[in-house]
C-alpha cells in the first residue's frame, strides 16, 4: 500500500506530445505506471506511444475513466492546463512544469480549493510509489518499495535521501516532492497526515529548505497529530537573506524562513533533524531502531 | 527583478497613482536643471540604487536652492553607498531622481505580496510609515493590518476603506486614500508584481494622499508577459557573474567564500553548500545547473566559477536523474581542459550512468579528485584548501 498514488492510478498526460511530455511518459511506461493516454487538442484522434491522444482531459476521462493527470505544459499555458484537469474532476494533479508566473498559480489554487482535486507541484519531481507507479521527472532505479515515506520541497535533495535510504536497505512506501514554488497545491501537513493514516507507513523523512513557514506549520501537526517517527532535513543554512535559492519559494526575507528557525521547530516536535544532508538516511536508521521498527523496514 | 524607485513612480502615475512629480538625472547639471525646472523651494534628491536603507547612507538629502542642489548631487552622484542590503562592497550610485518636497502631516506603510497561507495577493498597512515593517511586525503586530483579495476581483472598497481608515487616515481623506489602495492592488496583479510597497504613504499639509517612496520588484516567471517591464532591468546593478549565468540558464549567486559550487538541483545545491559548511569551508556560490544541462552550459559554468578570484577549489556534486553522469563528466572533461583549471576540483557523481561518468574522470588523466559520497566530497574540498574540522 501507500499513499496517493499506486497500481490502480490510472494516469494521463497532458503536454503529452511535447519532447519533455515524451520522454518522461516513456519512462512512466517502462516504470509500470498505468498510462491511459494523453491531451493536445491539435492532436485528437492520434495515438502517440501507442496511446490514444485526446481533445480534452474531460474526453480523455470519459474515455479511460483516469484518476490521474500529469502536466508537462509549458509554464506560460500550464495553469490553463491545471483548471481544465481540475473542472474535469481528475482526482489527483502532478504539475512538473516549472516557472509559473505565482498569480497563476493563485487562480489555480481559488479552484483547487472549491473542488476534490488534490495537487501536487507545481515545480516539482512528482510523486512515486516504488515498484507500481511513478509520475514525473524522478529515475526510477533509486528507489525500493518499502515502508518509509519521504515528502520534500526540493528535486535532487530527495534523489539524494531516496538514494541514501536504498543504499542501507530501506525501502519507500511513497516518496513525494511538493515543489519549490510559493504558491502550490500540496503541503507537508498533507502528506505527513496521509503518512500518518497509512498502514503500510512506518516512519517518514520530511526535507525542508529556507522560506515561508510550512516546516514550522509541519512541526505542529507533528507534534500534535503524529504518531510515527519523522526525521528531517532543512536545506539552506548558509543562504544568505534576500537572495532567491533557486526555488522562488527558497529565500529569507525580513528576517523570517531561516534553517536555524525551522530547525529549532522541527527538535521541539520530537523530529530527528540531520544537520548534513548525507546524514538522513543514518539517523533515518537510528529512529527506526530507537522505535524497533528496523527489522520491518530493512531488507 | 527589481526596479528603481524613479522607475516605480512612473508606473504608479501611469496608473492614476498620486506621486511627488520629479526628473531622472545622470549628471549633476541635470540635477540643477531638475531642480529649477520643479519651481518649488523644498526639493529631495534621491540616490537611484535597487537597496533600501539609501536615506541613513546619505543617499537622500533636502536641498532648497539650486546650490544646495549641485552640492548634494555632487556629494550623491558616484558614491558608493553601503546599507545593510548592499553587503559591505556597496553600490555604486549612477542615476538620480529629484522630486519636489512634500509637506508631510502623516506617515503611513503599505504593503502587497503573496501570501503563502492564504495563496492570494494580501496588502499590509500601517500607521507606522517610514521604518522598517519587520521591526513593526516583530514588535507591534498588531499596528499592521491586512486585507487578502482575489486577483480577478481586486481589493474590496470595503477592505480598502477599512484599512484607510484602521491606521488613523484622517476622515476626510480616506476616499482618496482608497483610490490609492484599490489602485495599487490593481497594478500589482495586472503587472505580475512580486512586492509593492509604499514607504511611507503620506498625508500632506495640503491634503493630499501620496507616495513618497515606492519599491515595486517583480514575479521573473511572469515577465514573459511583460515585456515592456524588461526595459526598466538595469545590469548595472546585478551582479556581472550573476547576468552571465543567467545567458547560459545557470542559476548562480555570488557568495563570500572560497569553494566554487556547481551542483544539479536549487535543493541539492543548498544542502551542498551547507555541508561544505559544516566541515569548515565556506561556499564562494550557489550555482545550479539545472535538469538539462550541456557541455556548454557545463563550460560556461566552470567559466563563471573561476571568474572569481576568492574561489580556491571547486566542488562538483551531480545527482544523475534525467541527467546522464557520463554525459556530464565529458562536459566536465572538456570544460577543465578549455577554462586551464588552476584549483583543485572535488566531483561527486551519482545516479544514472555513474560507472561510465567515473570512468570518464578516471580516463582523462586530468587532476579531479573524485568522490564517492556528499559527504566525501565536502571533506575533500575542505582539506583541499587547507580546513577540515568534523561535522
Amino acid at each position: 500500500m501507500s499513499v496517493m498514488v499506486g497500481k490502480e492510478t490510472k494516469l494521463i498526460c497532458q503536454g503529452f506530445t511535447g519532447k519533455t511530455g515524451t520522454f518522461h511518459s516513456k519512462g512512466a511506461i517502462e516504470y509500470g505506471t498505468k498510462m491511459v493516454g494523453g491531451v493536445n487538442p491539435r492532436k485528437a484522434g492520434e495515438t502517440h506511444l501507442d496511446l490514444p491522444v485526446f481533445g480534452s482531459v474531460a474526453e480523455a476521462r470519459d474515455a479511460t475513466g483516469c484518476n490521474a493527470s500529469v502536466i508537462y505544459v509549458p509554464p506560460p499555458f500550464a495553469g490553463e492546463a491545471i483548471i481544465e484537469a481540475v473542472d474535469a474532476g481528475i482526482e489527483l494533479v502532478v504539475a512538473i512544469t516549472e516557472g509559473i508566473p505565482v498569480l497563476d498559480m493563485v487562480k489555480v489554487m481559488e479552484r483547487v480549493r472549491d473542488s476534490e482535486t488534490q495537487l501536487i507541484g507545481p515545480n516539482c519531481p512528482g510523486v512515486i510509489t516504488p515498484g507500481e507507479c511513478k509520475i514525473g521527472i524522478m529515475p526510477g532505479y533509486i528507489h525500493k518499495p518499502g515502508r518509509v515515506g519521504v515528502v520534500s520541497r526540493s528535486g535532487t535533495l530527495t534523489y539524494e535521501a531516496v538514494w541514501q535510504l536504498t543504499c542501507l536497505g530501506i525501502g519507500q512506501s511513497t516518496c513525494v516532492g511538493i515543489g519549490g514554488d510559493p504558491v502550490n497545491g500540496t503541503h507537508f501537513v498533507d502528506c505527513l497526515k496521509a503518512f500518518e493514516e497509512d498502514p503500510d507507513t512506518d516512519a517518514v523523512v520530511m526535507i525542508g529548505e529556507i522560506g515561508g513557514t510550512a516546516e514550522e506549520q509541519a512541526a505542529e501537526f507533528i507534534q500534535s497529530d503524529m504518531s510515527k517517527p519523522v526525521v528531517g532535513f532543512v536545506a539552506g543554512a548558509t543562504a544568505p537573506p534576500g537572495k532567491r535559492m533557486g526555488h522562488a519559494g527558497a529565500i529569507i526575507s525580513g528576517g523570517k524562513g531561516t534553517a536555524p528557525e525551522k530547525i529549532a521547530a522541527m527538535e521541539a516536535a520530537g523530529v530527528r533533524v540531520s544537520r548534513s544532508p548525507s546524514g538522513i538516511g543514518a539517523a533515518m536508521e537510528e529512529s527506526l531502531r530507537e522505535a524497533g521498527l528496523l527489522e520491518a523496514c530493512k531488507s | 527583478m527589481k526596479i528603481h524607485e524613479y522607475q516605480a513612480k512612473e508606473l504608479l502615475r501611469s496608473a492614476g497613482l498620486a506621486v511627488p512629480s520629479g526628473h531622472f538625472c545622470v549628471s549633476v547639471d541635470e540635477a540643477v536643471a531638475a531642480y529649477e525646472a520643479l519651481d518649488t523651494e523644498l526639493c529631495v534628491v534621491k540616490a537611484q540604487i535597487h537597496a533600501g536603507g539609501r536615506g541613513k547612507a546619505g543617499g537622500v538629502k533636502l536641498v532648497r536652492s539650486q546650490d544646495e542642489a549641485r552640492e548634494a548631487a555632487e556629494a550623491i552622484l558616484g558614491a558608493t553607498l553601503v546599507t545593510h542590503q548592499t553587503g559591505p562592497e556597496g553600490q555604486e550610485v549612477r542615476r538620480l531622481w529629484v522630486e519636489e518636497g512634500s509637506a508631510i502631516a502623516s506617515e503611513y506603510y503599505i504593503g502587497i505580496v503573496v501570501d503563502r497561507e492564504t495563496q492570494q495577493p494580501v496588502m499590509m498597512a500601517s500607521s507606522e510609515g517610514g521604518v522598517e515593517i519587520e521591526k513593526v511586525a516583530e514588535e507591534t503586530p498588531e499596528l499592521i493590518l491586512k486585507a487578502s483579495y482575489s486577483p480577478a476581483d481586486g481589493l474590496s472598497e470595503e477592505d480598502a476603506v477599512r484599512l484607510a481608515s484602521g491606521i488613523g487616515i484622517p476622515e476626510e481623506l480616506v476616499a482618496e486614500a482608497v483610490t490609492f489602495l484599490t489602485g495599487l492592488a490593481k497594478l500589482f496583479v495586472e503587472k505580475d508584481c512580486s512586492l509593492a510597497e509604499i514607504n511611507p504613504l503620506v498625508t500632506t499639509e495640503g491634503g493630499r494622499v501620496i507616495a513618497l517612496d515606492a519599491k515595486v520588484n517583480f514575479d521573473s516567471n511572469g515577465l514573459f508577459r511583460q515585456g515592456e517591464l524588461l526595459e526598466l532591468r538595469d545590469l548595472d546593478e546585478e551582479d556581472p557573474k550573476e547576468i552571465e549565468a543567467s545567458k547560459f540558464d545557470l542559476n548562480y549567486i555570488a557568495l563570500d567564500g572560497s569553494i566554487g559550487c556547481m551542483v544539479n538541483g536549487a535543493g541539492l545545491a543548498m544542502a551542498s553548500m551547507d555541508v561544505i559548511q559544516l566541515y569548515g569551508g565556506s561556499p564562494a556560490n550557489f550555482l545550479d545547473v539545472g535538469g538539462g544541462a550541456t557541455k556548454e552550459n557545463v563550460t560556461a559554468a566552470f567559466r563563471i566559477l573561476l571568474s572569481d578570484e576568492k574561489v580556491k577549489a571547486v566542488l562538483v556534486n551531480i545527482f544523475g536523474g534525467i541527467m546522464k553522469c557520463d554525459v556530464i563528466a565529458s562536459g566536465i572533461v572538456a570544460a577543465v581542459q578549455e577554462v586551464q583549471l588552476s584549483v583543485p576540483l572535488v566531483v561527486r557523481l551519482e545516479g544514472t550512468n555513474v560507472d561510465e561518468g567515473r570512468q570518464i574522470l578516471a580516463d582523462s588523466g586530468l587532476p579531479i579528485e573524485s568522490a564517492a559520497s556528499l559527504d566525501e566530497a565536502a571533506q575533500k574540498a575542505c582539506a583541499a584548501i587547507g580546513v577540515g574540522g568534523a561535522a
